[in-house]
């Protein structure tokens, strides 16, 4: 009797027991998710599912991640499959207006020097020595582009899986931090204060339809082995622009879209099991993902410094930092920045256009990476 | 493939290719706005 007794007992300390050190390391860090999501208004929509399922995962005994357990069978259906990243997409698509930037298609470029970043921090994830693969999964950070991160990562470095969502979604949330300095070092008070007049409504219906066929046409040939991606953001897309299936739009816009982020986000949070994720390479791969939007950051301004020349003077450079993909965050940074140094100056929806911009780019480079990859035999 | 190749490789074709394949976007998209111009729509609208 006494026996069962005691046992019974251990039953009820045996998680304690089982406790590892770098478990209530990571509860911590789940609770900091948490508090950023919040209380600070980072990201609350992935902060709080992935902070929840980092502490879930760090319960000694509970199994969840282990054959059976719930966030093993949300990760293996929605992640393994790459089916969450591309669910998503349908619903960014969905919801992104593209006409700012079919206004001035030009901008599209900063879009695209707003991806450097990705190729800039593979080549240092490759000096410091991880392997080709690993590489990609880094560089991928400076998409800035959490889904696109997450399906690149879940291919190719499925064991950098939660290092790579947590730096993509944590310093996106964190880019009315990280850009404003790098906006002040890269250009001249005048540049900043240069007025770039009001965008006009000069954009058909047509063209607004036509643009996510063609996109996903020239791309998808371009670049196949992105489609996935390249096909779902701009399916999204033409449902809303065409707007001749409202219900499929509006359910991509909310219950999709919700319903898939809850479930990527825990199982995100359930790749940050202690013993795998706190090692000296998570914090390389933060560190590395902090300087992959750094150099975002620093090209898109360069690129729209080299704009402003080339237009005598019409760009303002700063909506270069909105090349990135951090939608629509770093377009309401460059609109705040803007204004600090003159008050009657909105770059707002210039910056929208090179934002969005930075969303067809972080696609395309993912797109184009993955298939300079199959082309070299890497995948 | 060395580190150091793929790399550079990397770099230059996966940067230039992004860069090249958002100009033709630009390039399009330029030449849809024309085939397609806003104004015309609005007066086709009105009439």
């Amino acid at each position: 009797m006494l026996e069962a007794i005691t046992g019974g007992m251990y039953g009820l300390i045996a998680g304690f027991v089982h406790l590892h050190w770098s478990n209530p390391i990571m509860i911590a860090i789940g609770c900091l998710l948490l508090y950023l999501g919040i209380k600070k208004g980072f990201e609350p929509l992935l902060l709080v599912p992935i902070g929840f399922g980092a502490i879930l995962v760090n319960i000694p005994l509970a199994g969840l991640m282990e054959e059976g357990g719930f966030l093993k069978i949300i990760y293996d259906a929605g992640v393994l499959t790459e089916l969450f990243p591309l669910l998503i997409f349908v619903g960014i698509g969905a919801m992104t207006d593209f006409g700012p930037l079919l206004e001035n298609p030009k901008i599209f470029l900063l879009g695209a020097a707003g991806q450097f970043g990705i190729f800039l921090t593979l080549a240092l994830a490759l000096i410091l020595g991880f392997d080709q693969k690993d590489a990609v999964a880094i560089g991928i950070i400076g998409a800035c582009d959490g889904p696109t991160a997450i399906y690149v990562t879940s291919q190719y470095a499925p064991h950098l899986l939660g290092a790579v969502s947590v730096a993509a979604y944590s310093y996106m949330s964190l880019v009315p931090v990280i850009q404003p300095p790098i906006m002040k070092v890269l250009t001249s008070k005048e540049e900043r204060m240069i007025n770039m007049g009001a965008v006009k409504q000069s954009v058909s219906k047509t063209t607004k339809m036509l643009f996510p066929i063609i996109v996903t046409l020239v791309g998808g040939i371009i670049a196949p082995k992105g489609l996935p991606l390249l096909g779902t953001i701009m399916l999204g897309n033409l449902m809303k622009e065409s707007e001749a299936v409202p219900r499929l739009t509006n359910a991509s816009q909310n219950e999709i879209a919700n319903i898939v982020t809850l479930l990527l986000g825990i199982s995100i949070g359930a790749t940050m099991d202690g013993r795998v994720f706190l090692k000296v390479q998570t914090l390389i791969v933060l560190a590395l993902g902090f300087l992959a939007i750094c150099f975002d950051t620093a090209c898109g301004i360069l690129f729209g410094k080299l704009m402003k020349v080339l237009t005598g003077g019409k760009v303002n450079p700063l909506i270069g930092a909105a090349g990135i993909s951090a939608y629509p965050m770093s377009a309401r940074v460059v609109q705040r920045e803007g204004q600090k140094y003159n008050p009657k100056n909105y770059l707002l929806m210039h910056a929208m256009g090179a934002n969005t911009g930075g969303q067809v780019g972080s696609v395309m480079a993912a797109a184009v990476m993955l298939s300079v990859l199959k082309a070299l035999g890497i995948i | 493939m060395n580190n150091w190749e793929f790399g550079i490789t990397m770099l230059v074709v996966g940067m230039g290719g992004t860069l090249l394949t958002l100009w033709i976007f630009s390039l399009l998209m330029s030449a849809l706005k024309k085939i397609f111009p806003y104004q015309e729509e609005q007066i086709d609208k009105v009439q």
